[in-house]
């Protein structure tokens, strides 16, 4: 089980029509890849994030698979075309089943 | 922008003492956190290192382009969770007594601004230099009547660097005369003693090598004002103690303990080597 996961985005308040924006997540994870030992010699399970989605109102943007290699706390950081205001919501699916989501409001006008 | 020259390095490896001259870091960028926090990272050396540093530099111009990005926004540098996490625990009720951090000192944001700087401190109660760890057991002890934190833990180190970020930016600035003196001076004794199979001291690096490579490495003057620091080779915070440690084991020598009177000495005479520099804590290095 995955202990003190907190979700964090960066995305810009205001932007013009149709403005490419930078967008900035970072997710507290320990992302343990299930290879590596404890120190009487048993496995320690798998337990990482194997999926990060971002949407635009409902348009997906972003889709990412997650795999057991990827460092711990990932961050992605990604450019996105804002047509009209509206909502991006940022998804992480969690090996045990936790979902996560964070949701960030771009006001065009 | 920077790259490894081979003929300074050959040289450098013949003429050690000659090192300083041909140190290699970068004169270039400037460190700035937020786009507000202007650092200090290159400094007049303190009087007790006249004629044995030109100058102090921070860690932060001995890194890549790439590891000094991750510290100038808060948002990249991965420490930072790490501060959230301190937050948490400094506004939780622990112990016996019902009480939280924030029962006494409130906003650590106010009530922390300048504590990281002057850390390593004479304490007059206990007639000892205290560090910033130290101090922070005193008060889970005896104020808040809960059993003491582990001295590496990362429950302690998390919480260092919650205090570290209200400092950000203020010149280190320990004291070395008075009552501390005499644990200053045996700091300074264990800096230059070299240690195990490879008979190192922390000198023969940090100050006759800063600026050279020692194989992949790239030697820093081997400043504090960044610690704990968010090391990406093991991906997480570190103390102070915890590099001394390694890098004393690196000497292939039994070392002291994290926490030891000696590693106290010795953060205090190291922390003196920085008086001028910003506190940066926490920090990002490879």
């Amino acid at each position: 089980m995955a202990e003190n996961v907190t979700p964090r985005v960066r995305v810009p308040s205001t932007a013009e029509a149709g403005e490419t924006v930078t967008i900035k997540t970072l997710i507290s994870h320990q992302m343990e890849s299930g290879q590596r030992r404890d120190s009487s010699g048993n496995v320690i399970p798998r337990s990482i994030i194997n999926r990060f989605v971002a949407t635009f109102n409902g348009e997906t943007v972003i889709d990412v698979t997650l795999e057991p290699a990827i460092s711990t706390n990932p961050y992605f950081e990604f450019q996105a075309k804002v047509p009209e205001s509206g909502d991006f919501v940022f998804t992480w699916y969690d090996d045990d089943g936790s979902v996560y989501e964070e949701t960030a409001s771009v006001s065009v006008g | 922008m920077r790259r490894l020259n081979v003929a300074a390095l050959a040289t450098g490896l013949a003429v050690c003492a000659a090192a300083p001259a041909l140190a290699d870091f970068d004169e270039v960028d400037e460190l700035v956190i937020n786009g507000e926090i202007e650092m200090t990272t290159r400094a007049e050396a303190p009087e007790h290192l006249n004629g044995v540093l030109p100058e102090i530099i921070s860690g932060w111009r001995f890194r890549t382009d790439e590891t000094q990005q991750l510290q100038m926004d808060d948002f990249d540098n991965p420490a930072m969770l790490a501060v959230d996490q301190a937050t948490e625990v400094w506004n939780t009720a622990l112990g016996s007594e019902g009480q939280s951090c924030a029962s006494c000192h409130d906003d650590p944001a106010v009530s922390m601004e300048g504590v990281r700087a002057v850390y390593p401190k004479w304490d007059e109660e206990r007639e000892q230099v205290q560090t910033l760890e130290m101090q922070i057991n005193e008060c889970v002890t005896e104020r808040l009547g809960a059993e003491a934190w582990e001295y590496d833990g990362d429950r302690m180190i998390d919480m260092t660097a919650l205090i570290s970020t209200a400092s950000r930016g203020m010149p280190v600035d320990v004291a070395i005369d008075g009552p501390a003196q005499s644990t200053w001076e045996q700091g300074r004794e264990i800096y230059y003693t070299r240690y195990g199979q490879l008979e190192l001291a922390c000198a023969n690096c940090h100050e006759d090598n800063w600026g050279n490579y020692i194989r992949a490495d790239h030697l820093s003057q081997g400043q504090t004002n960044g610690f704990p620091v968010y090391r990406l080779r093991n991906a997480r915070l570190n103390s102070t103690h915890q590099r001394f440690y390694g890098c004393i084991r690196d000497t292939r020598a039994e070392t002291f303990p994290v926490g030891s009177p000696e590693f106290v000495a010795l953060e205090l005479y190291v922390a003196s080597r920085g008086n001028g520099l910003s506190v940066e804590a926490p920090s990002v290095r490879n």
